[in-house]
């Protein structure tokens, strides 16, 4: 016997596979399965709500009675409702104003919380309070504020500064009131349009502003050329988020004036939600909400084509 | 084209000083190079001749005209970034063109001006592309272009090479340098790296800790180091700077190395500074021990122990030793550079 031994050979082999572990190993099967808890959670929390208001809305149910299937009575019906289009008009009118409020106070804020300023964190941590405090708890205060006897803003106007004989009226007639809720949903959309779009302008180099400088840009060039073009990104998803938002809401209006006066302030999602809730007629209050859909489409493919990703974004070659 | 001159400028952030007074004299068609290691104050500096950082104090002229007070975009000056800021949403005809349009000039001289520039810098064929979609050099040039277009009094360079290849960044070098030449305007080039300096530059600044060192012609810096730091700085491989004495014998360094001193050496030199270039392999040399060996093909570089100070000696021929083996070097008596114990240099 040698004192060394020729080592054994050994070769690698692959243990086999059992079929479950090459089920596993087949993509559409993985891709399936791990897709199944995220489908199963939208189509149930979703999908189905979605899907059941859709079909409410082409059916006569009320409540405490399942209805049938009507086809598009619901619709006929509101087509002829002035009130249903009282609802669209000032659903759309308040989703513009609102917006272009938020927008233009929302950008000048973010504009100067970008400048160096003295305790700026403290500061921008205050701007966001208006988005903290719960939708309802701000809602009551504008309620208060709004108040035709207590308002503060009427307070200080007749009786601190003497300019007004008479208590300032917010929400009791039909102008007044629609404007009034603007305001308050200006106020309370401000911060979120605020902070997002100093997120934006945060990722802007500086030193663009001051080859820009050199170039020649005054300040308002700055802001026309680098500034808000290259802002346009982010501006366009926060626009509508900010649309979406405006769009479909209801605890503000809801809190403050329950669409009223005489139904001047309905948007669709509180008239949907009074004819069919306390109104009973479930029907008809889907009908007013599958209504916004086409509204709430339409927002979202003109942030997608309109303003999304630009060329300059892109790193492929154009050519 | 012009002159700029910068007489004893301060500058401050805050309650720090960050520039002691820096006189620099620029004349027409110069290339100046402003060089120093890092956090030195050159970007400060260029900054404030730029117009973008306020001068705290002394004065800063251009062409005469003191500009300490005149907005950057009336001094008649173009800059080129470290990150080029090349604006991101435009192509780079637009980004070139961006000064005259804002300055509303007709679109036909802005588009002449763009192809003569894109011609200059061979970026004919990427007019239509966006940043995005070049390669480092390409922005490299646009960033020039976009200065080239304004045709202005002095260019202002902030380490533009310092993101590029080495490859790229050697190519550059002369393609900037050939391209200042070509167009003679008066150029301000900031940098951290002394072998772009001793290339480029026309008149080399030295600065450090917010101080100027020298300036002068990079060859003389070579030759006649100012003092201590200039010496150690400039040239590569730097200079073998021993701190010792002087005895009869010659200079003894710290480490206990003999090394031969020119006649009429000043008996109070402190520190023995020699370049590795300016040392030989000689029989009648100082004996040391080889440390380390690294051939680059064109000469030999052996850094070795002499007594116990280590010195850097780069030799033609090609040193065969291994670590721990005996040679005999020589320093070029006429090429040997003493400083005080100040750190100044000692004439002689
Ligand atoms: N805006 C600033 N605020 C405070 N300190 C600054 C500012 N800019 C530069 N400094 C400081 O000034 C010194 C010089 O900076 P700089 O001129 O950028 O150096 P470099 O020579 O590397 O270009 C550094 O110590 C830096 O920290
Ligand atoms: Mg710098």
């Amino acid at each position: 016997m040698s004192a060394t031994t020729a080592a054994p050979t050994w070769t690698k082999m692959r243990p086999k596979q059992g079929a479950l572990s090459r089920l596993f190993d087949w993509k559409p099967f993985l891709a399936f399965v791990c897709l199944l808890p995220a489908v199963g959670l939208l189509m149930t929390f979703l999908t189905y709500p979605l899907g059941l208001g859709v079909w409410l809305a082409f059916t006569d149910t009320t409540i405490g009675r399942s209805g049938i299937f009507v086809g598009l009575e619901n619709f006929i019906w509101l087509a002829d409702d002035p009130i249903f289009w009282n609802a669209v008009f000032y659903s759309v009118f308040y989703t513009g104003v609102a917006t272009i409020g938020k927008f233009a106070l929302g950008l000048w804020l973010a504009l100067l919380l970008n400048q160096h300023l003295p305790m700026k964190s403290l500061l921008r941590a205050i701007i966001l309070l208006p988005w903290i405090v719960p939708t309802v708890l701000s809602a009551i205060a504008f309620w208060w504020i709004y108040d035709p006897q207590f308002s503060i803003i009427s307070y200080v106007f007749v009786d601190v500064l003497g300019w007004r004989d008479t208590n300032i009226d917010f929400i009791n007639t039909a102008w007044p009131a629609r404007w009034s809720l603007i305001a308050a949903n200006i106020w309370r959309g401000i911060p979120f349009v605020a902070i997002s779009l100093l997120a934006g302008l945060q990722t802007i180099s500086p030193s663009l502003y001051e080859a820009a400088l050199l170039d020649g840009a005054s300040a308002w060039q700055r802001f026309r050329y680098i500034t808000f073009p290259m802002l346009l990104p982010i501006l366009a998803i926060v626009m509508t988020f900010s649309i979406i938002f405006t769009f479909t809401d209801f605890q503000l209006v809801y809190a403050i004036t329950r669409g009223g006066p005489v139904n001047s302030t309905h948007l669709l999602a509180t008239l949907a939600f009074q004819r069919g809730i306390p109104g009973g007629q479930l029907g008809e209050g889907a009908a007013i909400a599958v209504s916004m859909i086409p509204f709430l489409v339409f927002a979202t493919l003109f942030s997608y084509f309109g303003l999304a990703r630009r060329k300059w974004q892109q790193g492929e070659g154009n050519d | 084209m012009a002159t700029v001159s910068v007489r004893q400028a301060l500058k401050s952030f805050g309650t720090t000083r960050i520039l002691h007074g820096v006189d620099v004299e620029i004349s027409d068609g110069e290339f100046v190079v402003l060089v120093g290691p890092s956090g030195c104050g050159k970007s400060t500096l260029l900054r404030m001749i730029a117009g973008l950082e306020n001068i705290s104090g002394g004065e800063i002229a251009i062409d005469g005209r003191v500009v300490n007070n005149v907005p950057p975009k009336d001094r008649d000056i173009a800059m080129v970034f470290q990150n080029y800021a090349l604006y991101p949403h435009m192509t780079v005809r637009q980004n070139m063109a961006f000064s005259m349009k804002l300055a509303k000039a007709p679109p036909q001289v802005m588009e002449e001006e763009v192809q003569r520039a894109a011609k200059i810098l061979g970026l004919d064929a990427l007019l239509d592309r966006y940043p995005r979609q070049l390669s480092g050099g390409q922005r490299q040039r646009v960033a020039m272009g976009r200065a080239i277009v304004r045709h202005p009094q002095v260019f202002l360079f902030d380490e533009p090479l310092s993101n590029l290849d080495a490859k790229l960044r050697v190519q550059m070098r002369s393609e900037i340098r050939e391209l200042q030449q070509r167009l003679g305007t008066t150029t301000i080039y900031v940098t951290h790296d002394q072998i772009e300096a001793m290339t480029m530059a026309d008149q080399i600044v030295v600065m450090n800790g917010g101080r100027i060192e020298q300036a002068g012609a990079p060859l003389a810096l070579y030759d006649k180091p100012a003092n201590l730091f200039v010496a150690g700085f400039i040239g590569s491989p730097a200079m073998n700077l021993l701190p010792g004495e002087v005895t009869p014998q010659g200079f003894r360094t710290q480490g206990g190395a003999l090394l031969p001193l020119p006649p009429g050496a000043p008996p109070h030199a402190a520190t023995y500074g020699i370049r590795p270039e300016h040392m030989s392999l000689s029989d009648d040399g100082v004996e040391g021990t080889i440390v380390l060996v690294e051939p680059t093909g064109s000469e030999t570089q052996v850094t070795m122990r002499l007594g116990e100070t280590v010195v850097t000696g780069a030799f033609r021929e090609r040193v065969q030793g291994r670590p721990g083996d005996k040679l005999r070097v020589l320093p070029d008596l006429g090429l040997v550079h003493l400083f005080g114990p100040d750190g100044a240099r000692l004439p002689g």
